[in-house]
This record gives structure tokens, sequence and C-alpha cells, in this order.
């Protein structure tokens, strides 16, 4: 019962922000269609391209002749194809999320599916989330910080930009590695990842809104005798509203990659990631295209959610005519 | 934050001016070397005064109400505002400033912006809300106060930044320009308004514009300053009677003074260049 109601919310989730998000755009759908079209068509085109030289290869050992009809039917339905084709794909992608249960009975107790993608969509949404929340969190305080104080102003953003030079794939195992030996394990290494990655947009947008109101703006507050934190509260912070929203959706789609990225280098079992790395170990192209096709659904719901609640907020302050 | 209310209760005959300056000066270090803003400038200013401040770009008239406003702070000579220090002054809210802009919030609604220094001031909830509902009137504002800004035109604006001055009862009106950007017609009404409204409320004002109709038709004193560096060249006395229709301004005293006002900007050589 649990698993049907969980499922059925997050598909009413997801399905609800992309409606939304579409109802929008109803006049673009003709140009996004035929981009989509002539997008299918290369796709299909490269996938023979690509996989027909095993087609021919498997034949000629077999010593029979196929036409060309025959190879362009076999190169769009190998089983490890080098390049899956658009069907292969989004059948595998129905299979493991309408063909499976999110949640199963297993020893008595009802555990996550790991043949469901949306089960693994949840391990790593659990984390991108938590980690979005400590690292917006974190930005905006940074930001605060940084406005207010000319020490951070010229120490926090040298090492916010270094921070981010470095490649994650070098700091995501360090990180998980150090965690795990103090004994922290599961949500929280994946979702400190995902902070480290999703702070930084934050803290630029934020700094850059928070210092957004013009001289005149800020003379009538000081005519007010007004103090540094009133002038932050009625002042400062409204005026960084507009960026924020901008900054937190980069964040957010920051916060995906380092909660997939952080799954890469300790073998997680569960998580997006983990169904990449599990699909390269075996060769499955399949499954390595419907993870990835997964983690851009969810990454542009995502999106679209902060972007539904940029809009309710701008026109709630007023900001949006 | 309470005021001070002695310098109110003093005897009238011997009541301070509410702005007394003595030989102000202001350089502004640039990185083109030091620019005088202000230099020498003394001047009385008393209660219950419409001053205007006229003059050419550069004149100084905006730095000196921003000094009165404690914006800026004088590199010599002495001023007070109400016998304290500008600053002091400040704290005992003893002004509202009205910029060039409107400056409203767009955030706000018309009535949360009029409330925005009240909010900052700790004004009670009831009183607040008594005291929006109080000068959006004062300004012909009533109705409005659930708007956002840019529902408003450019003059009702205005007005709204005018009703947020006066929220909190300060006795001195120090506005910049506050109709510069406003086309004539709405600029003419809303002089008109703001004469009614010097009468009603009994405010010291100090008003700059580089208009001459405008520093005639409204002011009891109307203060001529030249630039490079900022002084003032010429105080002159506006007899003219305090009720003041708009069609004064075709009268030969209203001429007479308004004359008067153009041959004190170009002895100053104001437009040399």
């Amino acid at each position: 019962m649990t698993d049907m109601s969980r499922t059925g919310a997050m598909r009413a989730g997801l399905g609800g922000g992309l409606m939304r998000g579409m109802a929008g755009t109803v006049h673009h759908v003709m140009p996004i269609l035929a981009v989509l079209g002539v997008i299918v068509a290369l796709w299909y085109a490269a996938s023979v391209g690509m996989n027909r030289a095993w087609t021919l290869d498997q034949a000629e050992r077999a010593g029979e002749e196929l036409s060309a009809g025959e190879v362009i039917a076999d190169a769009m339905n190998q089983e490890r194809p080098v390049l899956p084709t658009p069907h292969q794909v989004f059948a595998e992608l129905w299979e493991t999320t309408a063909g499976e249960p999110v949640m199963r009975e297993r020893r008595g107790e009802l555990r996550g599916n790991p043949r469901s993608l949306f089960f693994h969509a949840y391990q790593t949404l659990a984390p991108t989330l938590l980690g979005f929340l400590f690292g917006t969190t974190l930005g905006i305080l940074l930001a605060i910080g940084i406005v207010h104080n000319r020490a951070m102003d010229m120490s926090v953003m040298p090492w916010a930009i270094a921070s981010q030079t470095i490649p994650i794939l070098a700091i995501a195992p360090m990180v998980i590695v150090v965690l795990n030996s103090i004994g922290i394990e599961g949500l929280l290494p994946k979702s400190l990842i995902s902070a480290y990655l999703s702070f930084f947009p934050v803290v630029v947008g934020m700094v850059k809104g928070l210092r957004s109101p013009g001289a005149m703006d800020m003379d009538l507050l000081k005519t007010y005798s007004a103090g540094t934190l009133a002038t932050l509260l009625k002042l400062r912070l409204p005026a960084s509203v507009p960026y924020l929203f901008t900054s937190l959706k980069v964040a957010i789609a920051a916060a995906l990659v380092g909660a997939i990225v952080a799954e890469l280098p300790t073998g997680a079992r569960f998580g997006l990631g983990a169904r990449l790395l599990t699909g390269s170990y075996y060769g499955q192209t399949i499954q390595i295209w419907s993870a990835l096709f997964m983690a851009a659904i969810c990454a542009a719901a995502l999106v679209a959610l902060i972007g539904l609640a940029e809009r309710v907020t701008l026109k709630r302050m007023g900001l949006a005519r | 934050m309470a005021g001070d209310p002695e310098y109110r209760m003093a005897d009238p005959a011997t009541q301070p001016p509410v702005i007394e300056a003595k030989n102000l000066d202001l350089t502004f270090q640039t990185n083109d070397g030091p620019v005088h803003a202000l230099k020498d400038v003394s001047l009385q200013i008393d209660k219950g005064d419409f001053v205007s401040f006229i003059g050419p770009s550069g004149c100084g008239k905006t730095t000196f109400l921003r000094v009165i406003a404690a914006l800026e702070h004088p590199t010599g000579g002495a001023i007070t505002v109400n016998g304290m220090t500008p600053d002091e002054a400040r704290r005992n809210r003893a002004y509202g400033y009205v910029f060039q802009a409107a400056g409203l919030y767009p955030w706000r609604t018309i009535e949360k912006n009029v409330k925005l220094p009240l909010e900052i001031m700790g004004f009670s909830r009831a009183e607040q809300e008594e005291r929006v509902r109080n000068v959006l009137q004062l300004v012909d504002l009533e109705g409005f106060g659930k708007k956002y800004p840019w529902q408003l035109s450019g003059g009702m604006q205005q007005r709204a930044s005018i009703a947020r001055a006066l929220a909190f009862d300060a006795d001195l009106l120090l506005m910049d320009e506050p109709f510069g950007a406003l086309d004539e017609i709405v600029r003419d009404h809303l002089n008109e308004q703001l004469l009614k409204l010097w009468a009603r409320t009994e405010k010291t004002i100090g008003f700059v514009t580089h208009s001459i109709p405008e520093a005639v038709y409204l002011s009891t004193r109307i203060v001529v300053m030249s630039p490079r560096p900022g002084r003032i060249t010429d105080v002159i006395e506006n007899d003219l009677p305090k009720e003041r229709p708009l069609d004064i301004r075709d009268t030969p005293e209203f001429l007479e003074i308004a004359h008067r006002v153009r041959e004190g900007l170009r002895a100053g050589h104001a437009y040399d260049d």
C-alpha cells in the first residue's frame, strides 16, 4: 500500500511540474517537435552507422549474406549495441519504471526494488535535495557575510572559486572514503558532494542580488537611521530574490550531478550513478542510456519546479506583471 | 529613539532656527583631484520656511541638502539641525527626505511602502495603519494603498514617496528635485498640491530645483547657488502672498522675482559654458 501511494505521489509530482511547464509553452510546441524529429532521425542514423560493424562481423562468421534491410534491422535491435536506438532506450525506460514496482517484498521486508528506475532515481534525488538545501543555506549565509564584512569579501570569494576548479571526481572519493572511515554513510556523504557543487552559484547570485539596491535605495534607509539588520531584511534580501531563483536553477542541476558523481567512486549499489556504473561494467549500454535519460528527466523536472516556485513567489511579491 | 522635545517647547521668539549653517565647506576627494562641492556656505532656515535651492548642475544644491540630512559630512564649518548635529537630528527623526525618483520598493504595495519607515522606527501596528491612512489622504492617494508602484503613474508614485516622507511626522521636509522627472502638467498640479500640503501641515521645506518658475511659485525664500566651487550667490525673499493660484505666475510681481532669480544665476556665471 505504501509503495503504491509513494509511487503515485512521485509520478504526480514529476508529471505535475512538467505539465505546467508545458502549458506555458504550447505555442512553441511545433518547433520543438521539429527539432526533436531531426534529433531522433540523426540518432537512428548514428546507431545504424555505429552498430552495423558488429552485425556484419557476426554475419561473416556465420557465413551468411545479409541484405541492406536486414543489416539495418539488426543494427537497430542488438542486445548490447555501441549506441542503442531511441526505441530500445525508451522500451528499457518503460520496463524499468512502469513495468516494475518501486518496492518489493524481500526476506519478509518491504525493500526498494533494484530493478525499478524510480527506486534508483529516488536514491539519487534524496541526497540531491538534501545537498541542495545545505548548499543553498551555506551559499546564502556566505553571501550575506561577503556583503557585510570586508575581510570575508576579500577572502571567501577566491576560495569559493578555487573550490570549483578542483574536479569533483577528485574530491568525491576522498570525501566519501573519509566520511565512511568515521562511520558516516549513506545519504549524508552524497548530499555533501551535492552541497559542494550547489553552494557556488548561490553565493555568486546572492552577492550580486544583495548588492543590487542602488545608492538611492540605500540612502533612503539611511534617512530612517536603519541599521544593518533592517537594511538586510527590508531591502537587500527582497531585492535579491530574483537573483536567488536564477542561481537555484543552476544549483539544483549541479546538486544532481554531485549526487550522481558521489555514487561512482564507492561502488554504490543503488542510485542513477550506480546504474551508470554497473551498466558500464557489464556493457549494458541500454541501461546506461536509460539511466542518463532518467537523470535528464529528473534535472528537467527539478528545474521546472524551481521555475514554478519562482513564478509564484515573484507574483506574490508583485515583481511579476 | 524618542526625540528630544525641548526645542519645540522653547519660546517662539527665541526659537532656534531649524537649520543653521556657518561657513560650510565640503570637498570630495576624487581621482581627478579635489572637488569643492560647497565653499563657505552660510544659511539660516527658520521654522515654517519654504526654501528653494536653485542653480545649475554641480552648484552643490543637492550636496547641501544631503549635508542637512547627514548623508554627507562637511569638511569644514558648522551646521545644526533643530539645534543638534545632523546625525543627532536624523536619529531624532527630524526630517523626511524625498528623492529625485520616487524610489518605491517594487515588492511593496503603496501602503507597505509608506509603512517602511514606520516599521523601521518601531511604530505599533495600529499606529502604522492609522498614519498610512492619514498621509495617503494628505497626498490624495486614498484607495491606491493596495496597488503596486508600477500600477501608478509617475506623478502618483512621487506623491506616494512624499506620503512616505511625511508618515513619521518630521517637521522638516527635504526634497531633492522631486518633480524633475515629471512632465510639466503633472508638475504644475503637484506644485499646487505641495503648497496646500505645506499650508496645512506647517512643515519647514527645503526644496532643490533647477526650474525658476517652480522655485518662485513655491518658496518663501530662494537660495541661488553657483558652481565651482559650490556657493550661495544670492538669497531672495519671496513676498508673494501665501495663497498662490497657478495663474499668479503671470502677474508682474511673480515675473519680477523670477527676473531677479535669473539675474542672480547669471551673476554667478552659472551658464558660462
